[in-house]
């Protein structure tokens, strides 16, 4: 095993690409009355008096605070609002030094559709994607919205989806990890049917309902919080397979943002065994398992995966596929992947342009 | 090339329990009286259905018969094929997930002694877990001290889905008389069902999900341990997952350091990186062995794992996990088969090395 | 190696931190209780700038629930990625031994000694009543 750390002289030279693409940052509200103007009256005052009900203990905080505030990185505040809420500062610290030419806003402003009263979720949603939109997509042309609908409302979110369709300022549907059933439940398949009808791929970024985030508990620390995110994903990995979502839509694209992905590896070789002996269970499926995480799985890089011997990421990557790897930085996030030092690895330019643009223009439609 | 396997420590294999009716006359009275006139159905855990092809390999499975039932066929199809010098009996039955804590308290014990008598002492290559019901730490410790003389009785049951994370203190007691009697605690794929099988996001629709689910589960219950700081706690406790998989262990490993890394304030009794508490408290039984068989990645994964020590040989006799006569999965390295078979088991269980 | 005026002491008081560029890279000082140490404002993982992070103690512990803190002041946590590093060592707390910041010689110097030279100034003058922060590099 390497017995040194190499430091970050060792660096990802992005600036030989024209550009590269950055498929996580976070935009944030300039404060608590940041969606009013996207919201009617009624909502308004909702907001004001019932704030959102959501699914855990604290009427305003969050149950696993953060290493940091607000698991921000401490460096990115603006003088005034939030992480994510200064369009110049985000411009500053990362869309120009970095070179980011297309950007995938990931909104986790309120609860968005992750709350219990589904009619305010619908404002919400439908809020956050006009301001998305207004304030960061129209004034930056290098970010592009996602379509935050609720999970739980088929029919609205199948509304809002075909109301986005031809607005190529928008580029995917988002629906957090956290569902209340596992994806592939007949409930989500409408909406999953008009994502993959109009060519957006599904962004699953961690949050949402992730309920006790384990199946014999809750955590205590926010130490095991950031591991259990990489639970949901593998729950709706293996429901959108084997509750037969790909066998009747080949096309559609899942990401899968900020919850790891050389578990992947394992999970699919778990899941092919176990279908070599049960695969009657899912008669439905033409497949392994492991045709259908090859065929419709994309994943985030970020956070980084660091195996002891910083090299192994590019096998691990191979195993991946290379094809189905996007960078993402997760700005501002304390867990944030810098493009030229997040990389340990020796990556070929070929894998570059892959990793940083290539994989995202084609699952993305762009550039 | 197929040889003859050298004699193996086999450190995972599940006697059914047949019925209720086995269990009743290692009840206490009120016990008996209870579950004869309620007529309290039997307790097959819904985490292995006998029926479904997981829970028995066909070529093993006698029509008519609860898979595991059968000591002749345990000789015959495991401990003689398999050349087992011993074999670690894991009963996986519903005491364990009772909604009763008294009740899981009785059928536990109930279990234990129905496994010392029909098992251990028909068969002198067999040794015991000593199962326990979560849901009542303080009796769990109790059956553990009333066990522990018995020394064929090497380690400590429990399942890996259970009513609460099981670092939190609530399980304590548990370790603390394991520890007491250098018992390592063995968790076992299965869960209590207190929660959905999915991670805590609703039910999945298929028992192979389920199934698949178990890695999650382990890492959960690994993080527990290590964050709510039971290895500082118990510094001479092991712990071994059995029938966990291996191929997701790695990956856990390195986000669980690079957590550390960062967090560590937050738990500062974890007082060295978690892959390196994990290659010296944790083992992990080879079945299901579910990743490549390809040689070149099998010592990748040794290599990754960090230590040839943690791997503990195992059939998961009956379940359904291989094909062939030989539980050691093809492209293990040969030198690697003595440590896996024999020394690591031996060093995770000092109870073995004593005659009995 | 070469000795670098860098600023007045002054500039950097008890519990403060400044960054200061020398020859092109970005040096970060912390005063400690008076002391004063010098280290790449660059962390060793990502490179994110180590004087916007936290200046901590550290805490410790041998079991849960009882936790000493202790040497406030002396470490610095990464602004990202949180990785704790000792300000009068630069060595990581996690893993002393392979992780650490770069760390530069610091002293205090007269300014009187200072106009007599052979000292690399920096491009403000400097005045014999005052102390300076010399780097070696």
């Amino acid at each position: 095993m390497n017995e040194t750390i190499p430091s970050p002289k060792h660096s990802v030279h992005t600036t030989s690409l024209v550009g590269i693409a950055d498929c996580d940052i976070h935009p944030e509200l300039k404060d608590r009355y940041g969606l009013h103007p996207y919201l009617s009256k009624r909502w308004r005052d909702h907001l004001d008096q019932y704030g959102e009900l959501g699914f855990e203990a604290l009427a305003g905080g969050y149950l696993y605070d953060g290493y940091t505030p607000l698991a921000l990185r401490r460096d990115a505040w603006p003088g005034e609002g939030l992480p994510g809420s200064d369009l110049a500062l985000m411009r500053k610290q990362h869309l120009d030094p970095n070179n980011v030419v297309f950007g995938v806003l990931e909104p986790m402003v309120t609860l968005g559709n992750g709350g219990r009263n589904l009619d305010l979720s619908n404002a919400l949603c439908t809020a956050i994607n006009d301001w998305q939109i207004a304030e960061f997509v129209e004034p930056e042309d290098r970010l592009r919205a996602s379509v935050m609908v609720v999970p739980d409302d088929a029919v609205s979110a199948v509304a809002e989806i075909e109301k986005r369709a031809m607005d190529a300022r928008f580029v995917q549907v988002q629906i957090f990890t956290g569902t209340t059933e596992p994806l592939g439940h007949r409930r989500y398949r409408p909406i999953l049917e008009a994502a993959a009808h109009h060519g957006f791929p599904i962004g699953m970024h961690v949050g949402g309902r992730l309920g006790s985030r384990t199946a014999s508990g809750w955590p205590s620390y926010y130490s095991e919080f950031h591991l259990y995110n990489a639970f949901a994903a593998q729950t709706q990995i293996m429901s959108l397979i084997l509750d037969g979502v790909f066998e009747q839509l080949p096309s559609l694209k899942v990401i899968i943002i900020e919850s790891g992905c050389t578990w992947s590896i394992g999970l699919g070789e778990r899941l092919d065994m176990l279908w070599q002996r049960m695969g009657s269970e899912v008669a439905n499926l033409k497949h392994p398992p492991s045709h259908y995480l090859h065929q419709n799985i994309y994943f985030s890089t970020q956070p980084v995966e660091e195996p002891d011997n910083p090299e192994e990421l590019n096998d691990l990557f191979e195993q991946i596929g290379w094809d189905r790897l996007m960078y993402a930085s997760d700005y501002p996030h304390w867990d944030y992947d810098d493009p030229r030092y997040a990389f340990k690895a020796r990556i070929s330019e070929e894998h570059k342009a892959l990793l940083f643009r290539e994989n995202a223009k084609k699952v993305y439609r762009i550039l | 090339m197929h040889h003859k396997p050298t004699s193996v420590i086999d450190c995972d294999i599940h006697p059914a329990v047949p019925g209720n009716d086995a269990l009743i006359p290692y009840m206490d009275e009120y016990w008996q009286e209870q579950f004869v006139s309620r007529a309290i159905g039997d307790m097959d855990l819904a985490s292995y259905p006998p029926s479904v092809p997981l829970s028995c390999r066909p070529d093993w499975r006698q029509v008519g018969e609860k898979p595991g039932v059968s000591l002749a066929s345990c000789r015959e199809q495991a401990l003689d094929k398999f050349n087992c010098e011993i074999a670690i009996c894991n009963p996986l039955y519903g005491g364990q997930v009772a909604a009763s804590g008294l009740m899981a308290a009785e059928v536990c014990s109930a279990t234990n002694k129905w496994l010392a008598r029909e098992w251990l002492d028909a068969e002198p290559r067999l040794r015991g877990s000593i199962v326990v019901a979560s849901q009542l730490p303080d009796r769990a410790a109790e059956e553990i001290h009333r066990c522990a003389s018995d020394k064929r009785f090497v380690q400590v049951l429990l399942l890996a889905g259970n009513e609460m994370l099981l670092g939190r203190s609530h399980f304590w007691p548990i370790y603390e008389a394991a520890e007491k009697h250098g018992l390592p605690i063995g968790i076992h794929a299965g869960t209590m069902y207190r929660y959905p099988t999915s991670s805590g996001m609703g039910w999945p629709s298929t028992y192979l999900q389920d199934y698949a689910s178990g890695t999650l589960l382990f890492a959960a219950q690994l993080q527990s341990l290590i964050t709510e700081g039971v290895f500082a706690k118990f510094p001479d406790l092991t712990f071994v997952m059995i029938e966990a998989g291996i191929s997701w262990v790695p990956s856990f490993m390195w986000k669980s350091t690079k957590v550390w890394f960062g967090v560590r304030g937050e738990v500062p009794w974890v007082k060295r990186s978690p892959a390196a508490e994990i290659r010296d408290r944790v083992r992990f039984t080879i079945q299901p062995f579910d990743t490549s068989k390809d040689p070149v990645r099998v010592e990748k994964l040794i290599e990754h794992l960090g230590s040839e020590d943690m791997l503990l040989f195992s059939s998961d006799y009956p379940h359904w996990q291989f094909d062939g006569d030989d539980p050691m999965p093809p492209g293990f390295p040969v030198r690697l088969r003595q440590k896996i078979t024999q020394e690591n088991p031996l060093r995770t269980y000092p109870r073995l090395k004593e005659t009995v | 190696m070469a000795k670098h005026v860098v600023g007045k002491a002054e500039d950097v008081g008890p519990g403060m931190r400044k960054v200061f560029e020398v020859r092109g890279r970005p040096i970060v000082i912390f005063n400690v209780d008076g002391d004063y140490f010098a280290l790449l404002n660059r962390c060793p993982h990502q490179s994110a700038e180590l004087s916007m992070g936290l200046i901590s103690g550290i805490a410790t512990a041998d079991e849960p629930g009882h936790v000493q803190c202790s040497r406030r002041g002396e470490f610095i946590r990464c602004p990202w990625h949180g990785w704790e590093f000792d300000i009068r060592t630069g060595q990581s707390w996690c893993d002393p031994g392979r992780i650490s910041v770069k760390q530069y010689p610091v002293s205090i110097t007269a300014g009187a000694e200072l106009v007599e030279g052979p000292y690399k100034a920096e491009t403000f003058p400097v005045s014999i009543e005052d102390s300076y922060l010399v780097v070696d590099l």
